[in-house]
């Protein structure tokens, strides 16, 4: 079996964004950088699908700067066999410039499967996998939490408001995982020791713009201050009050 | 000339409410709204629509829609859009919307902005504010594309009611034979609300102790009378305590309800950022230092074991 995972670097989820001075984007100095958790989902389930086919590639592949040879490192030590990274110092704003980039990466090989997290933690876009499918023409089922691969023919769990999709799907096809499709396993010593002999091809790109122009990236508007109505079971009379003539949400 | 096209959601030939927020925030672009959705026969509530601003409701027909046909759909829909010329398609930033709105912006060769909270136009071009970082900071994007594809994030566009009526148009449509099919829909318990769509959370972290005890917070959402879900941080998520579907937080969903109470929970940076745009947060800690009494409008210190079951002997009365 033939697996391309397409991974992003993104800062941790713990960290606290500071905005650049150009007030268009994130000032990322002492900012820990990290895989994006859901394409750790899509590293996983790409690792179990080839040792259960016990054959095959899987092949890792991340637009970003050079420092994004990190995070592809990281899926060489949890067990992918070769990463590729599209060099670019800047990401466009445009989600279709990426999966532009990354349809023009893939199609030079034929896949048979092409794994994505649904999302982002960082620009939170939620698409590039399903642009990506489109570009290239392969059927896509998209925040897969669960999956069956029989031959050529898979089924796939996703969730939707109050239940549970369940969609079949042919071969080759692009799915993007969400939590719950699997436990991300942690690089062992000897993978990490392995990964760094694992071939890494660096190629340049050149990301356009797109038709999507950054104005500004802005802190939220603060909350107002609230305030402690009062301790234990004797603070809840207030609280319903405070709700139904206050806040009027009751 | 129509400028915004608003792509509708039904399930089970049914119109989800979600629609409605679509049609209210394809009106703010101004110069007419067209709704669109996908139906394998009539649909329940559609000609309610007009009442929140659209001029047309175009239902397309295929039985092929009888369940959700991403590819059948975005197929349509994107022929619609091109036929029509709009300057905007809009989604609701719904499961379904998520998945549909890529597809179709793909067959009109632009990306979608997604799972935005306010938007306006600008001469030529339209100008949208998205939470980026889980909501950790807002991201204000020109979308220069045509058209824009925007989806919009549930629970924000409240709608308006205009005494208005909309003109119904069928349109019986043909599609490719889809590789993706929908085979079932495994639903939920009965009753059961998606964190996403509720207009009352009520979240528990480790302060619960144990799984079992989430029943009390499930019986104060049920003290609300349908409108209310539980919700969970990515602690409890993590232990297997409660589904990934429940996370609130930068790895789960980020949720706007009009009413957030979160019980038992510290306030870690990646949960704060997923209900700070909750319009009223409540919180119930024995700790009172705890940073979700930092973002909170009203804070009980407490044990919430004494606390949640008096709040829904209340919440029970003004319902009751």
């Amino acid at each position: 079996m033939k697996i391309a995972v397409c991974i992003k670097r993104v800062p941790d989820s713990e960290t606290r964004v500071k905005i650049a001075s150009d007030g268009k984007s994130l000032d990322d100095s002492g900012v820990k950088f990290v895989m994006n958790p859901y394409d750790e989902f899509a590293v996983e389930e790409a690792l179990r699908r080839k040792e259960k086919a016990s054959s095959g590639e899987v092949a890792v592949i991340c637009l970003g700067p050079a420092a994004a040879q990190e995070t592809i490192r990281t899926a060489l030590a949890m067990g992918a066999d070769r990463g590729i990274l599209l060099q670019s110092d800047r990401i466009p704003a445009d989600p279709f410039e990426v999966a532009r980039i990354i349809a023009a990466e893939l199609k030079s090989t034929s896949w048979d499967l092409l794994l994505f997290g649904r999302m982002a933690i960082d620009d939170y876009n939620h698409q590039v996998g399903a642009l990506t499918a489109e570009l290239l023409g392969l059927p896509c089922v998209t925040a897969i939490s669960h999956l069956e691969i029989e031959g050529t023919k898979g089924v796939a769990e996703r969730e939707i408001e109050g239940g549970i999709e369940v969609v079949e799907f042919p071969l080759p096809a692009v799915l993007t995982a969400d939590k719950g499709l699997n436990e991300p396993r942690y690089p062992a010593l000897k993978g990490i020791m392995a990964a760094k002999k694992k071939p890494l091809e660096v190629k340049p790109v050149q990301a356009s713009a797109g038709t999507f122009e950054v104005v500004a990236l802005s802190p939220p508007p603060d909350r107002k201050e609230g305030k402690i109505v009062g301790e234990g079971v004797g603070a809840v009379g207030e609280l319903v009050r405070l709700l139904r003539e206050e806040a009027k949400v009751l | 000339m129509t400028l915004a096209l608003a792509v509708l959601e039904q399930r089970d030939g049914v119109l989800r409410k979600i629609s409605h927020e679509v049609v209210t925030g394809s009106q703010r672009l101004g110069r007419g709204v067209d709704a669109v959705l996908c139906a394998a026969g009539p649909v329940q509530g559609a000609d309610q629509l007009g009442k929140f601003g659209a001029d047309r409701v175009i239902t397309l027909t295929n039985p092929a829609f009888a369940k959700y046909a991403p590819e059948a759909c975005a197929q349509a829909i994107a022929e619609r859009a091109k036929q029509g010329g709009y300057r905007a398609v809009l989604f609701a930033a719904s499961a379904t919307g998520k998945d549909l709105a890529p597809r179709v912006a793909a067959k009109l060769g632009v990306g979608v902005a997604a799972d935005i909270t306010d938007l306006a136009a600008l001469g030529d071009a339209i100008t949208v504010t998205r939470p980026v970082y889980a909501g950790k900071a807002l991201l204000k994007v020109k979308v220069a594309s045509q058209p824009a594809v925007l989806s919009l994030r549930p629970n924000v566009f409240t709608p308006v009611e205009r005494p208005k009526a909309g003109t119904p148009e069928t349109a019986a449509v043909t599609v490719a034979p889809c590789r993706v099919v929908v085979r079932e829909v495994k639903a939920a318990a009965a009753g059961t609300l998606d964190v996403a769509e509720a207009q009352i959370i009520i979240s528990g972290g480790r302060g619960l102790k144990e799984p079992a005890n989430f029943k009390v917070l499930e019986e104060l959402a049920q003290a609300f009378g349908g409108k209310a879900a539980v919700g969970a941080s990515r602690a409890v998520v993590d232990a297997g305590w409660r589904a990934h579907a429940d996370q609130v937080g930068q790895t789960g969903k980020t949720v706007s309800p009009s009413l957030y109470i979160a019980v038992g929970i510290s306030g870690a940076i990646q949960h704060l950022a997923g209900m700070r745009t909750s319009k009223v947060i409540v919180a119930i800690n024995k700790d009172k230092d705890a940073p979700i009494f930092k973002v909170a409008d009203y804070g009980v210190v407490g044990d919430l074991f004494e606390i949640v079951p008096r709040l829904t002997e209340e919440i029970r009365k003004l319902h009751g």
